[in-house]
């Protein structure tokens, strides 16, 4: 597998059609199509521009507060065999989580467009909540599709997007969930062309998004490499992240993708188990196929009908997954497994206990997997895990897990 | 090899008549009624049929659509069924046109080569796959040349000079024009800015162009079909269906409305 990846450089990819190898692509509606070729005309001029890269630099630093730090988690490291586990602590980031990376990205890229009205799908509230935040900064009118269900379990999240003007548009077609807010978004993206931008929250969607959305979110590897090399002189044995639609991950992963010498792993929701029908482990049970205007692995049928994910963290509730790690898998660059609800619940206690830090349900799905993984770590093994997100959005859902009344 | 489209158009040039597309879901709400409706489509004035492809997930239909792919998923629906409904059709009818209109996904994973080979041999003339843009062409060029399905295309109102000149080169039978900024079944077309893009499609194109979204009277089908060659109502026919489940009329019912708001659309009017 090593000589094969060695001939690939990550980094050349996705090529013009928007391709990572056969994945990803852009399967839309003619009445999308000029759309996305106007975003991907102004991103590549935006990349390139001074004036962009030093507002994005500025809003990363003095709004979000990075660099976020890298955490050496001293007694879980301990605790699995003395090796080295590194938190990289994104959950520390104005919003509490990853999200707003992309979202301040987006948005200025937005606002170089002259758009005056941002949509944006969500499914745990996150992305929606950061949308709403970098809208409110901007002064951006802001609408956010939620799904009726998750719209009842994300109370405080729906209650905060409001705090910040955003417009909650509760999403009841198909089945109510992420991916129909993702229809109910792209579909008011195509009926208000002139001064709307679609904010897509993870490296889905058709290209330009994918690409867009990692390199924006690629800051936290950019730091990370950064970071390790000053702490322990050398690279990562190991990068971990949890994997939903992706973006964490890829932007973890990222710029270490042409470093052969570091093993990658995502993890993805196991639900209640890859062998129930209750997941949202697309690539270790799905196949590929097309939805939201990209090429790969899904959920379905024999019949190519969308089937629903699940699982204990909202978060990671997609049935697709963004067509880089589709890719990725097929390379054998990363590798993937799973975690389920209560292992990740698990992971949740501990990694509150050890750290003194409560995570998000969805950075607990990767924890959860390296105490699988443990009997592979040694003293000498150095290993990352992104922190993507904190729990203050989960405790709701926790506490009912738990037993308890809030 | 003649295409029953070709054919079509040309005999309502002759007639001097435009053509009214009607689109349905396949196995919406049952595969029983979905075949009696299709099968009647023609003698209530249909000139051209559409069947839908149900989908999951139709990002370019507005609600109507939706629940319409929603109740036909519910009814185990299935490509190989809409095949069947389209075979029995053309025992008895070998000139009206049918065209399959759906979403990748499910011809994907039915498998391409088998999907159009089996068309073919049911008797379908076109194929409309609303997310496949030209940019993907390749994907099934070779088997819809083999098979002598044609390959038809939406333009929108968004779409540049450029790329409608490079859509009408690899169409054939008909350009299918979007008439509002959006989805199907939602927004009222605007008369004279649909006349304003049909006019400069038709001077980039020699492509019978078809005006479909918002469509459900009278009024605006005597005035699109103007400069058009003819409209495509869908989410108008759908919502007849709907409302009949939702009273639970018997099948009879279910046809005589459709007959009758064809028949008004139409007015007996040459249209």
């Amino acid at each position: 597998m090593k000589s094969k990846n060695r001939k690939i450089n990550f980094h050349k990819f996705p090529d013009k059609f928007g391709r990572f190898g056969k994945f990803g692509g852009r399967f839309v509606a003619e009445t999308l199509m000029p759309l996305l070729l106007e975003v991907e005309r102004e991103y590549e001029k935006a990349k390139k521009s001074k004036t962009f890269i030093n507002q994005l630099n500025y809003y990363f630093k003095n709004y979000i507060g990075r660099p976020s730090p890298l955490y050496f988690a001293e007694r879980l490291s301990k605790k699995l065999n003395n090796s080295k586990i590194y938190f990289k602590r994104d959950e520390l980031n104005h919003t509490g989580a990853h999200k707003i990376n992309n979202c301040i990205g987006q948005i200025l890229l937005a606002k170089r467009m002259g758009k005056k009205r941002i949509v944006a799908e969500t499914g745990a509230g996150q992305h929606g909540l950061a949308t709403a935040t970098v809208c409110a900064l901007f002064n951006l009118k802001c609408i956010v599709y939620m799904g009726a269900t998750d719209i009842e379990r994300q109370a405080p999240n729906v209650f905060k997007m409001k705090l910040l003007g955003a417009e909650i548009k509760p999403v009841t077609s198909g089945t109510a969930t992420l991916k129909d807010a993702m229809n109910e978004a792209l579909r008011d993206w195509v009926s208000n062309v002139t001064d709307t931008f679609y904010v897509i929250g993870t490296v889905a969607g058709p290209h330009p998004y994918p690409m867009m959305v990692r390199d924006f979110q690629s800051v936290i590897g950019k730091e990370t490499k950064q970071q390790i090399i000053k702490a322990e002189s050398r690279l990562p044995d190991l990068l971990l992240a949890c994997i939903g639609g992706g973006s964490n991950a890829l932007g973890l992963f990222y710029p270490f993708l042409n470093e052969t010498s570091v093993k990658i792993i995502g993890v993805e929701a196991a639900g209640k188990g890859i062998n129930t029908n209750k997941h949202a482990a697309s690539l270790s049970k799905g196949k590929p196929g097309f939805l939201h205007g990209n090429y790969t692995y899904l959920l379905q049928d024999n019949d190519g009908q969308i089937i629903d994910a699940h699982s204990i963290s909202a978060g990671l509730d997609y049935p697709g997954i963004g067509p880089e790690h589709s890719w990725l898998k097929e390379t054998g660059r990363v590798q993937y497994f799973s975690s389920k609800d209560n292992e990740a619940l698990n992971a949740f206690k501990l990694c509150c206990n050890l750290e003194g830090i409560i995570p998000a349900l969805e950075p607990a799905h990767a924890l959860a997997f390296l105490l699988k993984y443990k009997k592979n770590l040694t003293k000498n093994t150095i290993v990352v895990m992104n922190m993507c997100g904190r729990g203050d959005k989960d405790i709701f859902a926790i506490s009912k897990n738990l037993g308890v009344d809030l | 090899m003649e295409n029953r489209i070709d054919r079509k158009f040309f005999d309502l040039k002759k007639k001097n008549k435009k053509a009214l597309a009607c689109f349905v879901t396949s196995c919406d709400p049952s595969l029983e009624l979905s075949e009696k409706i299709i099968n009647s489509l023609p003698n209530y004035g249909a000139d051209i049929i559409e069947v839908g492809i149900p989908f999951s997930d139709p990002m370019a239909d507005g609600p109507t659509i939706q629940r319409s792919s929603l109740r036909a998923i519910n009814s185990k629906s299935s490509i190989s069924k809409t095949f069947k409904i389209i075979k029995n059709f053309r025992k008895k009818d070998k000139i009206t046109p049918i065209i399959l209109m759906g979403y990748f996904n499910p011809i994907f994973q039915f498998g391409l080569n088998k999907f159009f080979s089996q068309g073919k041999s049911v008797g379908i003339d076109g194929i409309i796959i609303v997310d496949l843009p030209p940019e993907e062409d390749n994907l099934i060029k070779e088997q819809t040349q083999d098979n002598n399905i044609y390959n038809i295309r939406l333009i929108a109102p968004t779409t540049s000079k450029e790329r409608i000149k490079r859509i009408s080169d690899s169409s054939k039978g008909f350009l299918y024009y979007v008439s509002v900024m959006g989805i199907t079944g939602t927004k009222k077309p605007s008369i004279n800015s649909v006349k304003k893009s049909v006019i400069s499609i038709k001077k980039l194109s020699s492509l019978p162009v078809l005006v479909g979204f918002g469509i459900d009277s009278y009024e605006q089908i005597k005035k699109l079909n103007n400069f058009s060659d003819g409209c495509v109502v869908g989410s108008a026919i759908i919502k007849i269906i709907e409302n009949a489940v939702q009273k639970k009329l018997n099948h009879q019912r279910i046809l005589d409305n459709i007959k009758n708001f064809l028949k008004k659309l139409k007015k007996n009017d040459n249209l």
